[in-house]
């Protein structure tokens, strides 16, 4: 299959219909419209179904109904309008629905600005609405990296019946890049036996409910999706890392930010020092054996997690560490991104206090 | 020996959990049986609310699916694009779509989404202990209107069904009343309507059922549909709002 050029918005959308996904609700908000605009004029080609919701809420629960109804379906939107989404995504997490939600992620808090951030990793992986629940987090790196996860993301979420997060930025949406469409390696899935299909002629009716008044029902079904989410720690973690292997100092970064500290790893090496990259892919589950692993290592004098952010991801990076070697952290906010020699600087300041 | 009255299929065998003199147990019975009239029980999928018929899932023997708090049209809507050959209709209550999700039942009806909404005005929050909803009237003692609802603080009562009665999706918008026989047997042929414009694929259908809270209303059941009668009926006038040909 040949390459096409691509911005990563538009990207994101073509991935979601190759991968099946045939309704799509959402709301407009920077940066992130071109991909309501693509679905609007994509999914009558497909004989899908686009909405434009009189909000974000209203989008995020038109999704809610078709998950329900057994289709696959998605919704994108940028900060301010993912947190207007939350109440929904606790009752799909509850109700154990499987959804993909886009986040190409601009500066908070409030309304912020339009620019790309890495702000919102911890609503994104430490829940986000109310409730004991998690999303699964892919956070790509590439625009071919989006697509090949939104694909596969529409897979992990039938398979554990979860919704499934894009965490990307803006950057990531604006940006063009070469990318094919590979929908081949596509997973077993159960039948959504579960779904509100109306045919209740065939089969016993079906209910879909996040509702659980008595407390020992509640606490079994919270306790059955946290015995899903161990399953999904087990099989789902992936992790890039990159030029670990002797390195004095292992940056830790996801999507836009880690092609940066890629960057800087070259620059960094013609300066005689080794340093690595461990990458998240799933944001969560997080890759914390990966850091438990390097952190063993002799070579491996310190840490130095870098976000467009002042500092969410390096509390987990910190508590995989745990305190083997000492973490830093050096972050841009705002919609500011790292600049190399920034990081560079960062790397040889660290570098120094450790080797003394 | 011929059956002269049964429980209608469309209906479970759990037993309602409303307080004596509740009249959901009355239109939860209406619906069912316009469910089984039609033939359309095995091709329905019902949503319900947050409020007192938040458990209707339980009740309606149907595919359901459970919304949160005033987004039942949405979810509807969603439900609907997926399976547009299925019914799908919404049963809220006053504070579920005439407060928290004015927007989703505004919008819905605008997009003339084909879909059957029944809404319950009792003019009081059910569930959570009898505060003010929207259709709370003047003068009427809620637990946070405790000197009566004054304009002046608390605005107007909403007349929902005049005001989705002006939009060009709405196919069909009747409010009838539960307070006695004759408006019970009104109210079920505006329900069945409201069913048959759905399947007629004319665009969005609600029924506005002006419906008694003894307990919240501090009345007995008797008092209660008496005042329905009295006071609800002159601020909430009964009749067809809006019928496309």
């Amino acid at each position: 299959m040949s390459k096409v050029l691509m911005k990563g918005n538009e990207a994101i959308a073509e991935a979601a219909i190759r991968a099946g996904c045939r309704y799509f609700f959402g709301y407009p908000i920077t940066p992130q419209n071109e991909i309501p605009a693509y679905m609007a004029k994509r999914m009558p080609e497909v004989g899908g179904c686009f909405i434009q919701a009189e909000s974000e809420v209203s989008a995020i629960n038109m999704v809610y109904g078709a998950a329900g109804a057994g289709a696959r379906v998605m919704t994108s939107s940028s900060s301010p309008g993912i947190s207007l989404k939350q109440e929904g995504i606790s009752y799909i997490a509850g109700a154990e629905l499987p959804c993909v939600i886009v986040n190409m992620v601009r500066g908070g808090p409030g309304l912020g600005g339009i620019q790309p951030a890495q702000s919102d990793y911890f609503q994104a992986t430490k829940g986000g609405g109310h409730g004991d629940y998690r999303l699964v987090v892919l956070g790509p790196s590439t625009i071919q990296e989006a697509v090949d996860l939104v694909i596969e993301g529409f897979d992990i979420a039938d398979q554990y019946r979860n919704p499934v997060m894009i965490l990307g930025d803006g950057i990531l949406g604006q940006m063009m890049e070469p990318v094919e469409f590979n929908t081949s390696s596509r997973r077993e899935l159960p039948p959504k036996t579960w779904a509100t299909t109306g045919n209740t002629g065939q089969r016993p009716r079906n209910i879909i409910n996040s509702l659980f008044i008595d407390p020992q029902e509640l606490e079994d079904h919270v306790n059955r999706i946290y015995q899903k989410y161990e399953r999904i720690k087990e099989n789902e973690v992936r992790v890039e890392c990159y030029n670990c292997d002797n390195a004095d100092i292992i940056v830790a970064a996801y999507g836009t930010t880690s092609r940066i500290v890629k960057s800087v790893i070259q620059k960094a090496k013609q300066q005689g020092i080794n340093a690595g990259l461990i990458r998240p892919i799933t944001l969560w589950p997080f890759p914390t054996s990966t850091f438990e692993q390097w952190a063993e290592r002799q070579h491996v004098k310190a840490f130095l997690t870098v976000e467009m952010s002042t500092g969410q991801m390096v509390e987990d990076v910190r508590l995989s560490v745990n305190g083997k070697k000492p973490v830093y952290f050096y972050g841009r906010t705002g919609g500011m991104v790292p600049e190399p020699g920034a990081v560079l600087e960062e790397i040889k300041k660290i570098m120094r206090s450790v080797m003394k | 020996m011929i059956k002269v009255f049964e429980r209608p299929k469309s209906l479970t065998d759990k037993p309602f959990h409303y307080c004596p003199g509740c009249t959901h147990g009355i239109v939860h019975r209406l619906v069912a049986e316009v469910l089984d009239e039609l033939n359309i029980r095995e091709k329905t999928v019902g949503v319900a609310p947050v409020g007192c018929a938040v458990f209707a899932y339980e009740y309606f023997n149907c595919d359901m699916q459970e919304a949160a708090h005033g987004r039942a049209p949405a979810v509807a809507t969603g439900i609907k694009r997926v399976l547009p050959d299925s019914v799908v209709f919404t049963y809220q209550g006053d504070g579920d779509l005439a407060a928290i999700g004015t927007a989703e039942i505004v919008h819905a009806a605008t997009r003339g989404e084909n879909i059957t909404t029944v809404f319950i005005n009792n003019a009081i929050y059910g569930m959570t202990g009898g505060q003010m909803a929207p259709t709370t009237l003047i003068g009427q003692v809620t637990a946070t209107t405790p000197y009566g609802r004054d304009e002046g603080m608390a605005g107007y009562p909403l007349r929902m069904s005049e005001m989705l009665a002006t939009l060009e999706g709405s196919a069909y918008i009747e409010r009838v009343s539960v307070h006695d026989i004759k408006h019970i047997t009104r109210a079920k042929r505006a329900i069945k309507k409201a069913f048959e414009i759905q399947l007629a694929g004319k665009g969005f259908s609600m029924v506005e059922v002006l419906s008694t809270c003894p307990t919240n209303w501090g009345m007995t059941p008797v008092e209660a549909l008496k005042w329905l009668e009295d006071n609800m009926i002159p601020h909430y006038p009964l009749g067809v709002m809006k019928e496309v040909e």
